[in-house]
């Protein structure tokens, strides 16, 4: 049981990079000034660079290869949170989502660098040591948009209205994540979401940002996605499938 | 064998090797089989697999029958494993090394970077980002010129 578990956990981990990595790559060659578009095409690129790292550990428990997992899988089959595929939206919905991500992550890897599964724990300490510069970024982005004027103000509080139930499903525990947490290979379930509520909610609060109550139903599957997932894997994946799995770049 | 990588570089700072970047971890030779132990600066970097590429090409030339370049992990990839000289080279380069952080990277958030042209602390981070996955942007309030700095990791 323990291997396809945690190969399915770490593929939930790996889709949700790869997913908000394209999402972010939207903005190459139109963020609002030159700074954050090099910024940006910079962070998708770290997404999808830990992405890589991800499937390779769900190649190494038994999985597909990580192209194949990428370029040939089907919308149903992707493990990604919802939050991830959507729309790109406006600069503050993209900024907000990004900060979200990022303050998840800041607190899900250090527990993960303690996995006794050790190829987690070393992927996850690696990936750590980049995320840093992210959490920085974002974080001075949404202060300058919360606090900033009254037209940035509106827009990304009306980004965390939408997000903010979005960004609760990221931590719905995937099939056995107890079982694995049991055994020491991943996080006590619930402390991740635990760490993030504390870190974010007083922030958002500090920079004058209302935290929504409203919640989506818990417990969504992280095998049912939105219409918005299909246009983007159309778009991500048409060249490989044009070419075929055997094709070799 | 490290001597002979020293001709591989990064090609996205083909100044130094991959032995200076502190990529390579450990070599080993058995007979006429080496495999090479290479760790990544930064996970998305496209530059990763020409490296590994290079080194297998490198070692193949010498006369290696069977080449593994194996990647590994941890410990994580640091500035602070280029070498000293590297860091001079850098310089000349025109990019300001990342200085040395043992570990506290939050700690380098309040320093200023050196400009590599003249010398000067009254520099300013334009973006912690730059072309490349590895470099931030600064600009020397002192010689006027823009430069970047090798980002700490």
């Amino acid at each position: 049981m323990t291997e396809p578990a945690l190969a399915a956990y770490l593929l939930a981990l790996a889709d949700d990079e790869l997913i908000l990595g394209h999402r972010d790559s939207e903005w190459t060659g139109h963020a609002p000034i030159l700074e954050e578009d090099i910024a940006f095409a910079n962070i998708a690129q770290d997404e999808i660079g830990h992405a890589s790292l991800w499937y390779g550990l769900v190649r190494d428990l038994g999985g597909a290869e990580p192209d194949r997992l990428i370029f040939f899988r089907l919308p149903a089959e992707y493990r990604n949170a919802p939050l991830v595929e959507l729309p790109k939206g406006d600069w503050a919905f993209s900024m907000l989502r990004q900060y979200l991500f990022d303050a998840a992550e800041a607190r899900r890897l250090p527990l993960l660098a303690a996995s006794t599964h050790r190829p987690l724990a070393e992927a996850a300490a690696k990936i750590r040591t980049e995320e840093i510069y992210h959490l920085r970024h974002t974080q001075a982005w949404i202060e300058r948009l919360a606090q900033g004027t009254s037209e940035s103000h509106r827009r990304v509080q009306a980004a965390l209205d939408l997000l903010w139930p979005y960004a609760v499903q990221l931590f719905d525990p995937v099939t056995h994540e107890a079982e694995l947490a049991a055994g020491g290979l991943l996080p006590e379930v619930g402390a991740v979401k635990g760490d993030w509520l504390q870190t974010v909610v007083p922030f958002l609060s500090a920079v004058t940002l209302r935290v929504p109550e409203a919640s989506l139903p818990a417990g969504v599957s992280r095998a049912q996605h939105t219409q918005h997932l299909t246009d983007l894997l159309a778009d991500m994946q048409v060249v490989a499938r044009s070419e075929g799995p055997d094709v070799h770049w | 064998m490290l001597q002979a990588l020293q001709d591989v570089q990064d090609p996205e700072i083909p100044v130094i090797s991959v032995v200076e970047l502190g990529v390579i971890r450990a070599v080993r030779i058995e007979g006429d089989h080496v495999s090479v132990d290479m760790t990544p600066t930064f996970a998305g970097c496209p530059a990763l697999a020409v490296m590994q590429a290079e080194v297998e090409n490198r070692l193949r030339q010498l006369g290696a029958a069977a080449v593994q370049v194996r990647l590994v992990l941890s410990p994580p990839w640091s500035t602070d494993w280029i070498t000293p000289a590297a860091r001079d080279k850098l310089r000349a380069f025109g990019l300001a090394p990342a200085p040395p952080h043992a570990g506290l990277i939050q700690i380098m958030f309040a320093g200023e970077a050196i400009c590599p042209y003249c010398g000067s602390t009254q520099t300013t981070l334009k973006n912690s980002f730059g072309p490349t996955l590895c470099r931030a942007l600064y600009y020397c309030d002192h010689c006027q010129q823009p430069f970047e700095q090798f980002k700490a990791l």
